[in-house]
Formats: C-alpha cells, structure tokens, sequence
C-alpha cells in the first residue's frame, strides 16, 4: 500500500485461537491502537472505528464467541483460559505493547492483559469494564431482560443498538440471531451470574495511564465502579463523564468517546 | 401400558390477583407470598396424594425438582421419594429427577438415588433432567454456557459410580474426585432405568437412543401440541435403526375426570385455570439464558417449554381459560369412558407407552385430587392397562423380591402407640 493512499473499508484478517478463528479488523494508519468490543460484540463495524482510524492505526481482534469470533469461547472453562485467550489474539494481531481500549466486557479483559502483563500494553481505555459487583450498588444483569427492553438499558439512545443488532438484508437467516445470541452466551461463559471475575485482586497490577471512561447515562454499571477501577490501579488514571452517553457509551457518542480515547494515548 | 400419577406440588394459594401484581411465579416471586404453616398442610396433604395414588394401583408415582418457585414445591424430590419408599410397597418410585450438573459433586445424585434404592428395595426410576433455565441459570446461578457439558459429564460420571465395582479417580473436564466409591449402591443392575425428561431437541433424542434411556416429554401443553415432538422423536429412532417400542418414551398429560363431562369441567375447571394462568406466570426474563439452548436446537427452530410459554405470552395464546384449556387438549377432562377413549387414542398416536398422569395440579383440593384418583383406577385404567402388552418394558424397575423385602412397620401415631383405649 502506498503512502497517502486513503482507505475506505477496513482489512479483515484472520487469526487462529484455540483451533477458531477470530476475526481481526484493521484500518488507517500510524501508532497501533486496539479495541477490544464490548457486550454484543460487533456484528458490524461502527462509527466509533472510522473515528479511531482517523488517527491511528485500528487494530479490532474479535473476543472468542463473539460476532467474528467462532465458537472459540466453547473450549475456555475458566478465567484463565480466557485470560490466555485474550492474551493470544492481542499477540497475533500485532497488538503486543501498544495502546489499548475495551469496551464492557472487552474493557475488562483489556484489563486483565494490562495487570498480568505489564509490557503488553501502553497506555489504557477503559469504557464501563465489568468484572466487579457490589451488592450495595449491584450492576444490572443483562442477561435477565426482556428482550425490547434491552435496547435502552445498554444505549442512552436505543436506536443506536438497534443498528448495531438488526439483520441486515441478505444476511443469512437463522445465522445472524444465532450469532447474537452466542455473543451474549460468550460474554455469559466469562462473567455469569454477577459480572464478578474478582479483577479488583489485579487491578492493582496495572501499571498503564488508564483512562476510565462512563457513559452519564449508563444504566447497567453504576458510577462508583469507574470510581473503584480508578482508585485501585496503580498507574495514573482519570475518569472521563461521557454526557448523553449509555453503558455502551462508543454507541451513543461515537466522536466524544474517540476523541478522548485519543488524547489519552496520543 | 404403565400408568403413574405425577405430582408437582404447587404451592397452592398464590393470591387471585398473582398475574397482576407479580411479574413472576419463578426466580423472585416475593417469599410473603410463602406461609409455611400452610405449606405444612400442602406437603402433607399431597403426600396423602401420592400414597393414596400407590394404593390405588397406578404403576408409579412420580415427584421432580424446581427451585425458588410456587408451581412446584419440590428442591429436593429425594426427601418425598424417600418417605414414599417408607409408605408403599410396591409402587414404582420415579424421580422426575435431579438436575444434575446443580449437584456438586454430582456424585451427590449418585448417593441419594441409591439410598432411595436400596430403602425401596430397588423401585427407583432414576430421571435426570437438565432443569429449567429459571431454577438451573437464575434462582442456582450455573453458567448456561456450561450447563449441558456439566449436565453430560455429571450424566457420566454417576453412572459410572453406580457400575465401577472399585474406588476409581474422576478426571473430568469439570469434576475432578480422587477416589470415587459410593456406599450405598444401588438395588437394580447394573443401574436403576434412567429417564430424561426433554423438551423437542434432536440431540437430546439421539443421546436417550444411544445411551438407551426412557425419552420423556413433560409437555404442559397436552397431546395436540405433543404430536409433533413424539413424531419427530419416533423418526428419529427409525432413522437410528431402533424399534418402536412405545416404552422407549413417556409423556404427560394433564387429566381430570368425573361422571360426566359436565361434572368434569365443572370440577376442574378453578385448578386448571389456576394452573395456566398462575402456576405458569414466569417472566420472560428468566424464560431462557444465552448458551441454554444448543445452536442446533436454535436452527431446528424448537422452543423449549418455558420459552414456549414466554411466547405464547407475549403474543396471547397461551390459554388460561376452560373452554380453550380443554379445546387444545391441555387438560383431558370427560367421564371415564371418554378419557380412556381418549387416552388409549393419545397412547396409540404418540406411541408412549409411559403415560404419566397429572391428576392433582393447580390449586385442586386432596379431596377432588383423590376422587380424580380413585375413578381413574376403577374406571379407567383397567380400560388402558392391557395397550402395548405385546412389548417388553425395558426400562422399568427390578424391585427385590417381595420376600426378601422388609416388612414395612405400620405407621402408628403417637395417640395409638400410647395405647390410648376407651
């Protein structure tokens, strides 16, 4: 590829985890910078991606069991497993030592790489990361909704899940269900019944700038847990409000959440 | 063709305005709602049911396992089987069952079902369900992702614990036991008859074929509904190569009979409502988790029980009243002759050679629970005994000889036993 080239449509690669495939977009160009999706995964790319690429050089790995991702969370049993996984695919897609950014449950794991292995990432963005409960202020289960009521409890604007969620035309049909299903299985496999891998045991491992960033309006993860992620780890860390933003905060503001995912790893 | 009267145990006084002010019957129905000195007279009262059920002469009694819920009061169906084992003599006991992978260990279920064995003098039929996402995911917190892999290494590992003659390690993939070697073991070799009850999954269908174990189907929604899954169930064993020995299945029907089938609606007619409209009020929040039904089942387009009814509720077809109870053939009610009409033509349909029976449901009082009981043994049973007797049922209980079984004590009460005479 030449210099100056303008790419419109991002790459889509391929790598090997446990015997399944995972999906690794990649886009733009300059410093690498991953982005680790959150609940529900992308079953499209978003805008959040375009904005991120403007600047730097996307690499988006899928997380086993979500869209793009196989069924590679079938074989991971215990949270190490999805530790070593996560680990795994972070390294074959090029994205040992550079910045990071996660979104839920990719935060999360973004996290994890973070604390256990320090050189492995440069600078760190958290968007609402599970993997703490507190039974004073429990986060919402997502598992247990109805289904039209999930829209607005993960987006400040439901629409913005809509989107990403609904089949688009031509896809194959029962496949695309299927599919979002397995990515809340997935996200189930690591994080059922609480949300509670006992992270809060390694975040202070984590040496990285973490930024921690919260949609105002989330509606699954109260505010103090951004607060419990900042006060625990080590390195230097900032909480970042995202007004007119849900818990899947890249959804809802698309431009506010790169901007600042931006500048803390510029 | 085997007979045997399955009892839920619902709680039987949820308030008439439950569907209203309650979101759900399962999972966090609000414990207020619980008396446990009237559950003290329900759990006595629907023991007096099963007994009276083993007097009568129905094959079997069956009891299952739910957890935080009023459709069924049963945690631990183990602690009703045994006080059967104490009370009948002959009848079958059928554990409808224990969800196995909620076990741990799971070896657990291995140890219980050979004491109620052993104390029954081997007249267990040993079921193992998956369970209900609502009891299994949400009110027992398993992962739904590794609920059917535990399921089936539980599965494995029982059976192997009822079998191995020696002390053995279990190297599991969830379990790991250095010494396995469970004291009691069971009555029936090598093993008490296994019975899975499931919902329409091909796969579930292929494993009770190659395992050879009892395929149940414990539908709500009564034998029109049922024909389709007993269709399926029974090409598939064609296609496997097995016979259609009916006894390879079972299937539940709710029934309700009386002299007439007026007297009949009109009897049933409250604990049949109560039961569709109360018993079954589970919120689609909990009707099913992600992972808890297979790929495989999502292709095949089947819907398991709950999330069956979670979507008849949402689009309104689930039928909560009589008339439209009885039209869908959820509840067989009529007089003896039209129910065993009926059932003998049930049987022959779906080719189930194990009917069980649910004869107390809803909020049905012991009083009409016995007298449905009593004119389904006089005058009905004998009508259905003979079906399928050209079949060997394979899959039934070897109790010990009479002779050699203990002589059951007859239960004294303390007023008789002080000897309290006029």
């Amino acid at each position: 590829m030449s210099a100056g080239t303008i790419v419109r449509e991002p790459e889509a690669l391929s790598v090997e985890i446990n015997g399944f495939a995972c999906r690794v977009w990649r886009k733009g160009e300059g410093p690498k910078l991953g982005f680790l999706a959150g609940f529900g995964g992308l079953p499209r790319w978003i805008p959040l991606l375009d904005a991120l690429a403007r600047e730097r050089t996307l690499v988006v790995p899928s997380l086993p069991g979500f869209p793009g991702g196989d069924r590679g969370h079938t074989v991971l049993d215990s949270h190490l497993d999805w530790v070593l996984a996560v680990r795994q695919l972070l390294q074959r897609a090029g994205l040992d030592g550079a910045d990071l950014a996660g979104s839920s449950v990719g935060g999360s794991f973004a996290a994890e790489v973070a604390a256990i292995w320090p050189n492995a990432v440069r600078r760190l963005a958290l968007v609402a990361p599970w993997g703490l409960f507190d039974e004073k202020e429990p986060m919402t289960d997502p598992w247990a909704q109805r289904a039209p009521e999930v829209p607005a409890l993960l987006c400040a604007d439901p629409e913005r899940w809509n989107e990403l969620k609904t089949e688009p035309e031509g896809a194959n049909a029962p496949e695309w269900p299927i599919e979002q299903v397995r990515a809340n299985e997935a996200a189930a496999r690591a994080f059922w019944p609480l949300g509670n891998t006992r992270i809060e045991k390694r975040l202070p491992l984590i040496q990285a700038p973490t930024l921690l960033i919260r949609g105002a309006e989330d509606r699954i993860m109260p505010r103090s847990y951004a607060d419990r992620f900042a006060s625990a780890i080590a390195g230097r860390t900032e909480v970042r409000t995202i007004p007119g933003a849900g818990h899947l905060a890249e959804l809802d503001k698309p431009d506010e959440v790169a901007a600042a995912i931006l500048a803390w790893t510029r | 063709m085997k007979l045997m009267w399955f009892h839920l145990m619902p709680y039987t006084e949820l308030p008439d305005d439950f569907r209203d002010q309650h979101p759900s019957v399962w999972v966090d129905i609000h414990s207020s709602l619980f008396d446990p000195r009237r559950a003290h007279l329900m759990y006595n009262d629907f023991m007096d049911e099963l007994e009276y059920a083993a007097e009568c002469g129905f094959d079997a009694v069956c009891v299952n396992e739910h957890h935080s819920n009023g459709y069924g009061l049963m945690p631990s169906p183990n602690l009703i089987a045994s006080a059967l084992a104490r009370r009948t003599s002959d009848v079958g006991l059928c554990v409808m069952g224990n969800s196995l992978a909620l076990y741990n260990p799971p070896t657990r279920v291995a140890e219980e079902f050979a004491m109620i064995d052993v104390i029954s003098g081997g007249r267990l039929i040993a079921g193992f369900p998956v369970g209900t996402p609502m009891d299994t995911c949400f009110a027992y917190g398993q992962n739904p992702s590794t609920l059917r892999e535990r399921y089936y290494e539980a599965h494995d590992l029982v059976l192997r614990a009822w079998t191995e003659p020696d002390t053995f390690a279990w190297n599991g993939r969830f379990n790991q036991q250095r010494y396995v070697n469970i004291w009691p073991r069971p009555v029936q070799k090598p093993h008490p008859p296994i019975w899975i009850p499931g919902g329409g999954s091909v796969e579930t269908w292929r494993w009770c074929a190659e395992m050879d174990h009892v395929y149940a189907y414990l539908s709500y929604f009564g034998y029109l509904a049922g024909q389709a899954t007993m269709d399926g169930f029974w090409k598939e064993m064609d296609r496997l190569g097995k016979d259609r020995n009916p006894y390879r299945a079972g299937f539940l029907q709710f029934v309700g009979v009386a002299e007439s089938r007026d007297e009949a609606y009109r009897l049933y007619r409250e604990p049949a409502e109560y039961f569709y409209g109360r018993c079954l009020h589970v919120d689609p929040r909990f009707a099913n988790a992600p992972g808890y039904t297979s790929e495989a089942t999502q292709r095949a387009g089947v819907v398991g029980q709950v999330a069956q009814v979670a979507r008849m509720r949402r689009f309104d077809t689930l039928a909560r009243e009589m008339d439209a109870i009885v039209e869908k053939g959820y509840v067989i009610i009529g007089s003896p002759d039209e129910v065993a009409e009926r059932l003998k033509q049930v049987a022959t349909d779906l080719n189930v050679g194990h009917l069980m029976l649910l004869m107390q449901f809803g909020n049905m009082s012991k009083d009409l629970a016995k007298y449905n009981t009593q004119l389904f043994a006089g005058k009905v049973m004998p009508q259905l005994t003979d079906m399928f007797s050209e079949w060997e049922d394979r899959w039934w209980p070897q109790p010990m000889a009479r002779d050699a079984r203990a002589t059951l004590t007859p239960f004294q009460p303390p007023a008789m036993a002080a000897g309290v005479s006029p």
